[in-house]
């Protein structure tokens, strides 16, 4: 069975199988760049900040191997609730350490 | 110990490592390729089966309803864990996020923060209620559009409106909303056990047109009370913690 049978809807559009290979080369190089960024950074609010941009960046990351149900999740799980729950939690710590 | 002793231990541990996952590495298939066969089948099934386009939403709420069933009552805890565990304690109160005699560090949002939170709340609810109504048609689902709708009250939290957070999502409400999503799942399920079906089949009209937003039978209606259930426990937990940012301890000033 070819994957043309299997496919039940036909994307109108296609990207050429060699630039969606660069794009998801970059786009993992990108992510694990981004994890690393997010490990090395020491002031815990400039880490939300870029943890929040890993987020997005797993998210495409995600577009380009084809499972957009998880970009969906990933962008506002990753890039905004969790950055948003970290951030209200700094707020709590550093109103104590006052 | 002797951090040069350590670090060998470290070594010593990493190379084991290492070496196991390189190993474990070797095993897996190319990339790109899947060797599984049920991937294939549910691709050649699913649409005809559930008349749902959304192939993900059907494993998601009908083939692996049950495993859902499952994940969406550990949100349901967590943030039922959450509440309890951030319950206001004898001792501490609530300060008035717009008493300006207060040591209030963080200044108020600034115009360009409020236009973008006031542009884009509306939408925000809109692209919501869309995912979470679209399981069965498109890739998205009751996750995806609980977690987007929830989003637009963090927004209104955002643009400084602390107090109009509270007064839009009160806590009884959301809980009360929670548990009906939460219910309504479980319930879904237990309703075709009471017809003599097995639990969580999909007994509704699957409707004739694959991709219809009437068709796919449970599915649909799965995926909304999902959407209800996520989007009240993201609004609790933010909800919850917005709370602790306002609450003084006794000795705190």
């Amino acid at each position: 069975m070819t994957s043309a049978h299997v496919l039940a809807v036909v994307t109108p559009y296609t990207i050429p199988a060699g630039l969606m290979n660069v794009l998801q080369v970059t786009l993992l190089l990108l992510v694990a760049a981004g994890a690393t960024a997010v490990v090395l950074i020491r002031d815990p609010v400039r880490q939300v900040i870029m943890l929040s941009m890993y987020g997005v960046l797993l998210a495409v990351l995600f577009l380009a191997f084809q499972a957009p149900d998880v970009t969906l999740s990933e962008l506002t799980v990753g890039a905004v609730a969790l950055p948003m729950l970290l951030l209200l939690a700094l707020a709590k710590v550093r109103r104590r350490g006052k | 110990m002797t951090p040069g002793q350590r670090r060998w231990i470290f070594l010593a541990a990493m190379a084991g490592l290492a070496a196991f996952y390189l190993w474990g590495l070797r095993g897996l298939p190319g990339f790109g390729n899947y060797p599984g066969p049920y991937g294939d089948i549910i691709n050649s099934i699913a649409v005809a089966q559930t008349k749902a386009t959304g192939v993900v939403s059907a494993v998601n709420f009908e083939y692996r309803g049950f495993d859902t069933v499952g994940e969406e009552f550990i949100l349901f805890v967590a943030a039922t864990g959450m509440a309890v565990v951030l319950r206001r304690l004898r001792g501490e109160r609530e300060r008035n996020p717009d008493d300006p005699t207060a040591d209030w560090a963080v200044p108020p949002a600034s115009d360009a923060v409020r236009l973008v939170a006031l542009i884009f709340t509306g939408p925000v609810v809109v692209m919501g209620w869309f995912l979470a109504s679209h399981a069965q048609t498109s890739p998205s689902g009751g996750f995806q559009g609980g977690v987007v709708l929830a989003t637009a009250f963090f927004l209104i939290y955002l643009s400084g409106q602390t107090l109009l957070f509270r007064r839009v999502s009160p806590v009884d409400l959301t809980e009360a909303v929670e548990a009906l999503g939460a219910g309504g799942f479980a319930a879904i399920g237990v309703s075709a056990v009471a017809m003599g079906l097995p639990y969580l089949k999909n007994y509704l009209p699957l409707g004739s047109t694959p991709g219809a937003v009437s068709s796919s039978g449970t599915i649909a209606l799965i995926s909304f009370f999902v959407g209800l259930e996520v989007a009240a426990a993201f609004i609790l937990i933010v909800g919850e913690m917005v709370d602790q940012t306002l609450l003084v301890r006794q000795g705190d000033r």
